[in-house]
This record gives structure tokens, sequence and C-alpha cells, in this order.
């Protein structure tokens, strides 16, 4: 195991509250993702100002901040969602393993199946459980029927939902409980494989028995992707986040290791909002 | 202190009733009404609605008879009226809703299928009579019958596709784009069958509301008095029918007219219920 590894496990021997990660990560991982003079527009209100950010990889990056901050924005911008309406423009640059999404040239079909995204309200379609799961894999890839029960069975035990649907995979996924319906929004999307994951507020319309499935799941997930995670849960942030960047008006005030934001902020702005001053 | 609150405690009541009273007798003058119409209907139409209605046709005055040219018209020309106007309208439907709901076109294509859909149905039929009858040689057919029909259909389920699919939440459009879906593929697959209950009801709707139109056929159907499955030829309809015999005087025309409407009030009745059932079966599938 590498030493920037360890840090999950120093918060055992952490009696202290709050569980806060360790700051100082000893080997730095690789960037996944980078955003350069990344500028977005909403027709003429500027809401991501300038930002340059790094996304590194296998590691959870919280974008925290108040309301209308731009984090979800930002995170938008990340799979060109956003490309779905009209009158929104994103300037700059998004480099995804060096290359950039934002050149219009660059693949839609290839950057969606790179980067997964799970919305905040559960939408399952309307189909099967398992039709949930399949449906993305079979745009992308022809299987045969045992290789596609192969995927989905794995991709519902990545998503931590398998025992609990395994025997009624043929049932529709409206008919899961709230919790189950993200849980099968994360499979949804882990099923193409990607490499980023981006959770817009993946828990807030959930109760915190279901959160916690959540975010226990995000802990297991981030050993394969680079998760990206918006939320305005503080204490969320600092549970299962590695990185934490801080947005305010459109501009990223701060990003760091998420034991330095949370304890030891570099700036005003920060500790205000963490220690709910505002926001 | 509590003397004027005592007061107007009661005049609020007094006020309560008084609003609940009057709401209670409008809605049951309405209610009257209808009831009244379809008591009506009852007991000039059960009495002859018998099998011979369905076995034979419309007979000459003062003979026996029954409706079945007018029954196999009506619904042949029904159905080729839905068969036309569905696809054109769920096509225009999804337009609106799916490519055309941010642009200035799709606010005036939603305008002009408003005025449409209330447009009165004698000046569709007088439409069809002028662009197709005419230029078909002066030819009523069940073709041109349908036609008509086809502009009532059409308006109504262009708006109940447009609308059905505006209900369906943004984040499943986003959620099957973000797999890599490209959009005419998660329209067709995810999307319809979201908001399929929604716009089969609205089809059912167009059935019902189209069974009972007579205007639009007047120039265009024309009515056959012969049984006949011609499409290219006049054909008759049951509103038809009834238009002609209500009032007619003769004793047997004037039944046939009554259980026509009864046959008419029963089908669009049943219609409703097919599509009151589809839309509470969606309501339940998303609880």
């Amino acid at each position: 195991m590498t030493p920037d590894r360890i840090p999950s496990m120093n918060d055992a021997h952490l009696s202290v509250a709050p569980p806060v990660r360790e700051a100082a990560l000893p080997e730095a991982p690789p960037i996944k993702i980078a955003a350069r003079g990344l500028n977005f527009w909403y027709d003429k209100f500027h809401a991501v100002k300038n930002i340059d950010l790094d996304i590194p990889e296998k590691r959870v990056t919280a974008l925290i901040g108040p309301s209308g901050c731009g984090k979800s924005t930002l995170l938008r911008v990340f799979n060109r969602i956003y490309a779905l309406y009209p009158k929104l423009e994103a300037k700059g640059q998004v480099l995804l393993d060096g290359e950039n999404i934002l050149d219009p040239a660059y693949p839609m079909n290839r950057l969606r199946s790179k980067v997964g995204m799970v919305f905040q309200k559960p939408v399952p379609f309307p189909m099967t459980i398992y039709e949930n799961v399949a449906y993305g894999i079979r745009h992308h890839e022809r299987l045969n029927k045992a290789e596609m029960d192969a995927r989905v069975e794995q991709a519902l035990r990545q998503a931590a939902l398998w025992d609990e649907v395994k025997d009624k995979l043929k049932d529709s996924g409206l008919g899961l409980s709230g919790g189950q319906q993200q849980r099968l929004c994360i499979a949804r999307a882990v099923a193409l494989k990607p490499d980023v994951l981006l959770l817009d507020e993946p828990t807030s319309a959930l109760d915190p028995i279901s959160t916690g499935r959540i975010e226990q799941l995000v802990e297991e997930l981030k050993q394969q992707f680079t998760i990206m995670i918006v939320t305005h849960n503080m204490q969320q942030a600092a549970r299962v986040s590695d990185y934490t960047a801080f947005m305010y008006l459109g501009d990223l005030i701060e990003h760091g290791a998420t034991g330095q934001i949370f304890s030891n902020p570099g700036k005003q702005q920060t500790e205000d909002y963490i220690t709910g001053r505002f926001g | 202190m509590s003397a004027p609150s005592a007061s107007l405690y009661r005049r609020r009541s007094v006020t309560n009733v008084v609003a609940i009273g009057l709401s209670c007798a409008a809605a049951l003058f309405g209610l009257a009404f209808l009831g009244w119409i379809l008591w009506t209907l009852l007991a000039k139409g059960l009495a002859h609605l018998d099998l011979s209605l369905f076995t034979q046709d419309q007979p000459p005055p003062m003979e026996e008879g029954g409706l079945r040219n007018a029954i196999v018209g009506s619904l042949l020309m029904c159905g080729m009226g839905v068969l036309i106007g569905t696809p054109l309208g769920i096509a225009a439907g999804t337009w609106l809703a799916e490519f055309g709901n941010h642009r200035r076109l799709g606010a005036a294509v939603r305008f002009v299928n408003d005025i449409l859909l209330s447009a009165p149905s004698i000046v569709l039929g007088l439409f069809v009579y002028a662009a197709f009858v005419m230029n078909t040689g002066g030819n009523f057919s069940a073709i041109a019958g349908a036609l008509s029909l086809a502009f009532i259909v059409l308006p109504v389920v262009v708006r109940t596709t447009d609308e059905m699919l505006r209900l369906v939440p943004v984040q499943m459009r986003e959620a099957a784009l973000s797999l890599g879906i490209p959009q005419w593929k998660v329209t067709v697959q995810v999307l319809y069958r979201s908001a399929l209950p929604g716009i089969v009801t609205g089809i059912l709707l167009a059935l019902a509301r189209i069974a009972g139109e007579t205007a639009p056929l007047l120039f265009t159907a024309f009515g056959n008095e012969f049984f006949s499955l011609k499409i290219g030829g006049a054909m008759s309809a049951v509103p038809l029918v009834m238009y002609k015999f209500a009032g007619s005087g003769y004793e047997n025309w004037e039944h046939l007219a009554w259980a026509g409407a009864l046959l008419i009030t029963l089908f669009v009745l049943a219609t409703s219920l097919l599509a009151r059932a589809f839309l509470l079966r969606k309501r339940a599938a998303h609880d």
C-alpha cells in the first residue's frame, strides 16, 4: 500500500472530533482533470470566473460554497452536460488526461463514457432495475447475455446494491426506496467503467442512513474512480473528501487538502463559511 | 376583548356557510343538467339499443333497420383520423418539448397549435373540403372525412405530448445524456417510456372528441345510406345519421337517432374511463 493511502487509517486513532483527514499527503497523486482559465456564462451572467483547478486521480475532491457560487456549474462543465441548453458558454480549458474536452472536436460519446454523473434527485429510468444498468452499456458495447449479466452484477455490487436487488432485477427501478434509487443511479454510471464520477449533491434528497451508505460507497469507489462531489454539507465534505475546493461568487477562493482547508484555512472567507458565519 | 372577537367569529362562520352553500348549489346546478341529459338519453335510447342496431343498415323512413353502416363508417374514419393525426402530433409535440422549447419558433408553434385546438370543427371541415375534396374532383370520401378528423386529433396530441414530455424531470434527460446516449435515443427510449401513459390518455381523449363530431364530416365524408368500406367514396357516420334522422319526423328514424346518441355517449364514456385508468396507472408507477 502506498503511503498516501494511510490518512484514512489515521482517522481511526484520532479521538478528537471533527473527523478530518490528515492534511499532508506525502506523495501527490497524478492529476486527472485540470481546469485552466475556465470561465462560464449563463447568457450574460458570469457564473465561473477564471478558475484553475487540479483534480487528483483516484481521490475525492469536494466542491463547497454557498448556493449560487458556481460549484454545480463547474461540475457540469466537466462532462459538458450544460451543452444541452442554449445560451450557456464555457471558455478556457478542461484537460482530461491532457486533452481539452471543451474542444468541439472532442467526441461527446467518449467524454460521457469517461465521465459519469450522478444527480441530486435520484432518477431511475422507467425500466427494470436490470435495464437501468444495462441500458447505458448497450449503447457503447456489444455484449452477449452472460457478459451483460456479469457487467450488471458487477456494477450493482460496486454500488452496494446487489444484495438488495438480486432477486428482483426484473422489477421496476421506480419501486426502490430513495437511497436505493440513488445507488442504482451510481450503478448506472459506474457500469460504463468511467474514469471520473461527478456527484452533484448526491445525498441532499436522502435520509441520514441512506446518506451514510452513499458516503461509505464513495470511500470504496475512489479506489477505482476519480470523484468530484458537490455538497452543501460541511461534515460530508470533511468526511468523504481528500481535497476540498471552496468557491464563492464564481471564484475559486481556496483549494487544498481537506484536512488543511477545514483545520487551517488560508483565507478568511473560507474560515467564515466553514464555521457557519455565512452561507 | 372577547365580545368583538366572538362577533367576528360569527360573521366569518356565516360567510363560510354562505360561500359553501353557493359553491354546492353551483356544482349541483351543473351536475343536474348533465344528469338530465344522461337520463333523457337512457330513457329514449336504451329501448332501441338492440342487436339489429349493429347488424342492419340504416333504413328508409317507416321501415325497420339499424346503424351498421354508420357505426362501421364512424369506426373507420375515427380510426384513420387517429392514425393520421397521432404520429404527426407526437412528432410535433416532441420537437416542441425537446428541441423547440427554448426557441422563439417553439413558442410560435405552441401558440398556433393552441389556436388550432380551439378552432371550430366546421372550419376544419371546410378547409379539407376546399383543399382536398375540391382538388379530387369534388369527390366526397371517407379519406377526406378522416383528414378533417385528423386535424382535430393533431393539436390535442401535440399539446399532450409536449406537456407530458416537459413533465419528465430534467434530471432524467441529463442522466441519460450523461451516459453518452444521443438525444434522439434518449427521447425515444427513455422519455417516451416515461411520458407514455399521458400521451395515450391524450390520444384517447382526442378519439372521444372526434367520435361525436358532425360538422367536419358534412362536406367531406358527406354520409352514405348504404354500407360501404370504400375509403375513396362517401361514407356514413353515426353523428351524420343522427343529424339527418333526429328532426326527421319519422318515428323509427328518431328512435335510431336516440340509439345512436346513446351509443356515442357510451363510447365516449368508455374511452374517458380508459384514459383515466392510464393516468392512474402512471401515478401509481411514479409513487
